[in-house]
């Protein structure tokens, strides 16, 4: 592992069939930081999540998770990830605490720890309920606890507020900022808000037909948003500013 | 990893699995009490002799024959022998003549006074099966004589209209009614009903929940954990297993008191057997089950594995009535040969001699299509 980089992704291609989904990214991601890829659908966000997860590999180039690959580290690996998938459904028949305690058992981990994320995700009052009882905002609260069960390293978060309305978006961007104070965690979340990419994560990574455009912190993006652009000295620049600039449409057309 | 924790994470897999199950509300009704509602119905209908009712149209048109109201062999039959209907209330025929036999059942003709191209309809319908047309002094049947049904209606009434004779078997005192455990129909129904809920319930269950699950991105999560992959699928065979055996034995108790039925055999082949079976069925299900996660191919996959051994692995009826080429085949389907192995230790007292083949296929089966299964098992 170099310096204090817990994620490096070196040189990595991934195409399916005929498209090229991720064309040869490079990145890396020390210890604590919260990344955002941010970028429109089929920008290539999920594949790359998902090669750093292990679920998919890459055609070319290579990914290292604390200095390890995938091959042969996989129980070690896993023990230090916590990920939600974009749109996973639990088992709906099975209680809230009964779903946070499958995974910790996972783990090793017994009914403190659940009671622990339970208490970080807000569900208190709806640890009895089954699944299918849960609201969106609910089901992905308890998407981001089992993320956490086990004290993550790493934080994996794929779309997390997608299709969630305002209140139910900020309730998650509340876990992930008391998060970021409380811990060492790293995290990488996939979006295509870019409030949301602005609020939460120090280095932002703007991608495109399976490329990084720009990489940077929210400041640095925004100075090299142009000054040309139309309308600009009556309002400030935002990361769309930029994307328009570097595409010439918008993040979320 | 330790072994107390491997332990551990498999009983929190059987733990949720299983309550999954028990919470869904029509687990009750169709694994436990339909199987008993079906043994019952069919039970009932195929052991207590009803009276038989035949439907036979008479032919009231002078294009085709003679009329019934002409001087006609059939007309002198219905006005002689038969109970005219005068009122024609709720019922709708218009002579009827029975049959009594006090062994093989009342036989009941119901004769309907029609026209040809109505008679054609309700034979289409299946309503009726055979038309009378008379002449003055002979009578024509018409009938499929394919159909065996209709061809027993023609022996039965052949000789009373005709003759005026009822067709019966010296008075029926050569008939003895066999009334053995193991030889009614309800003994050879039950363990194909048994066998046939061990079947659906493994390829429902355990195929299409997988797939289910896929599709929900459950898998895909679940193995993004330490979870041991063969874990989760052994805690879902576990867990289907476990409700199987619930059911089956829900079905046994009952038909054993409803029906008197009595296992003849040995109770440790007979274990030996199911277990067999459930075996084989999971690992069926494990390996249809391995690469879709589309619920509606889902569908279609469990159906090429279950409709076809529900129709040729006598469950209901003997498959002894397919081609003869073909009963090699059947007898080696696994439903077959669980259902055959079950069957014969409850009514023929087999014991463990007697099925150690079919133990040993339906182990093996099952665990070769689970570890085939297993390889190609898709995650995500």
């Amino acid at each position: 592992m170099t310096e204090n980089n817990v994620i490096e992704v070196k040189s990595v291609w991934k195409s399916f069939k005929s498209v090229q989904a991720v064309r040869g990214i490079d990145l890396k991601i020390p210890k604590g930081q919260f990344v955002a890829l941010l970028g429109p659908n089929g920008a290539g966000k999920t594949t790359l999540v998902e090669m750093i997860e292990g679920i998919q590999k890459p055609d070319k180039g290579e990914i290292t998770i604390m200095g390890k690959r995938w091959k042969g580290n996989e129980d070690e690996l896993h023990h230090i990830i916590g990920l939600s998938l974009q749109e996973t459904r639990f088992i709906d028949k099975l209680r809230v605490s009964e779903t946070l305690k499958l995974f910790a058992g996972f783990f090793n981990l017994g009914m403190d720890r659940v009671n622990e994320i339970i208490e970080k995700v807000g569900l208190e009052e709806k640890r009895k309920s089954n699944v299918v009882n849960l609201s969106g905002g609910q089901r992905q609260r308890l998407a981001i606890g089992i993320a956490l069960i086990n004290n993550p390293a790493i934080l994996l978060l794929d779309e997390p507020t997608t299709g969630l309305d305002p209140n139910a978006r900020r309730e998650i961007w509340e876990i992930l900022r008391i998060l970021k104070q409380k811990s060492e965690t790293s995290m990488i979340l996939t979006t295509h808000y870019m409030e949301e990419a602005e609020n939460l994560c120090d280095y932002i990574v703007i991608m495109d037909n399976g490329v990084i455009l720009k990489e940077g912190t929210l400041q640095q993006l925004l100075e090299e948003v142009p000054v040309t652009l139309k309308h600009m000295e009556c309002r400030r620049k935002t990361l769309d500013d930029l994307f328009v600039s570097l595409t010439g449409r918008k993040i979320n057309e | 990893m330790s072994k107390w924790f491997r332990i551990n994470q498999l009983w929190q897999l059987i733990a949720a699995l299983f309550r999954e199950i028990i919470r869904e509300p029509g687990v009750l009704f169709w694994g436990i009490l339909f199987p008993i509602l079906m043994s019952l119905g069919l039970g009932l209908a195929f052991t207590k002799k009803a009276d038989v009712v035949r439907k036979v149209a008479i032919i009231n048109n002078s294009e085709i024959s003679g009329t019934v109201t002409e001087n006609t062999t059939i007309a002198a039959f219905l006005q002689n022998k038969c109970e005219k209907n005068t009122t024609r209330g709720k019922e709708d025929w218009h002579w009827k003549y029975v049959i009594k036999d006090e062994k093989l059942g009342n036989s009941i003709f119901l004769f309907y006074n029609m026209k040809w191209d109505e008679a054609m309809k309700l034979l289409k319908r299946g309503t009726i099966n055979v038309l009378l047309a008379g002449f003055k002094d002979s009578v024509e049947y018409h009938f499929d004589p394919m159909n065996s049904d209709a061809e027993l209606t023609y022996l039965k009434l052949g000789s009373i209209v005709e003759k005026g004779e009822i067709l019966e078997i010296k008075g029926n005192s050569e008939i003895k009614p066999l009334t053995i455990k193991g030889t009614r129909y309800i003994d050879f129904l039950v363990p194909g009903l048994i066998t046939m809920g061990i079947m659906m319930s493994c390829m429902w269950g355990i195929s299409y929940g997988i797939i289910e699950k896929r599709s929900k991105k459950l898998l895909r999560r679940l193995v993004a954990t330490p979870m041991k992959k063969s874990h989760f699928l052994i805690a879902l065979i576990t867990v289907r297993i476990t409700m199987n055996m619930i059911e089956s034995l829900v079905l046994l108790i009952f038909s054993l008191f409803a029906f008197k039925m009595s296992i003849q055999g040995d109770i440790t082949a007979l274990i030996l057997v199911y277990l067999a079976g459930n075996i084989a069925f999971a690992g069926i299900a494990v390996f249809v089950s391995s690469h879709t996660s589309n619920t509606e191919v889902g569908n279609g996959l469990i159906n090429v594995v279950v409709m076809p051994l529900m129709v040729l692995s006598g469950i209901f009826f003997s498959y002894q009535n397919f081609p003869i080429w073909s009963i090699g085949v059947i007898k080696n389907l696994p439903l077959t040969m669980m259902t055959d192995g079950i069957r014969s230790i409850f009514n023929e007292g087999a014991g463990i001699s007697e099925v150690a083949g079919p133990i040993m296929i339906l182990t093996a089966t099952g665990a070769l299509f689970f570890t085939v299964g297993l390889k190609i098992f898709k995650w995500h």
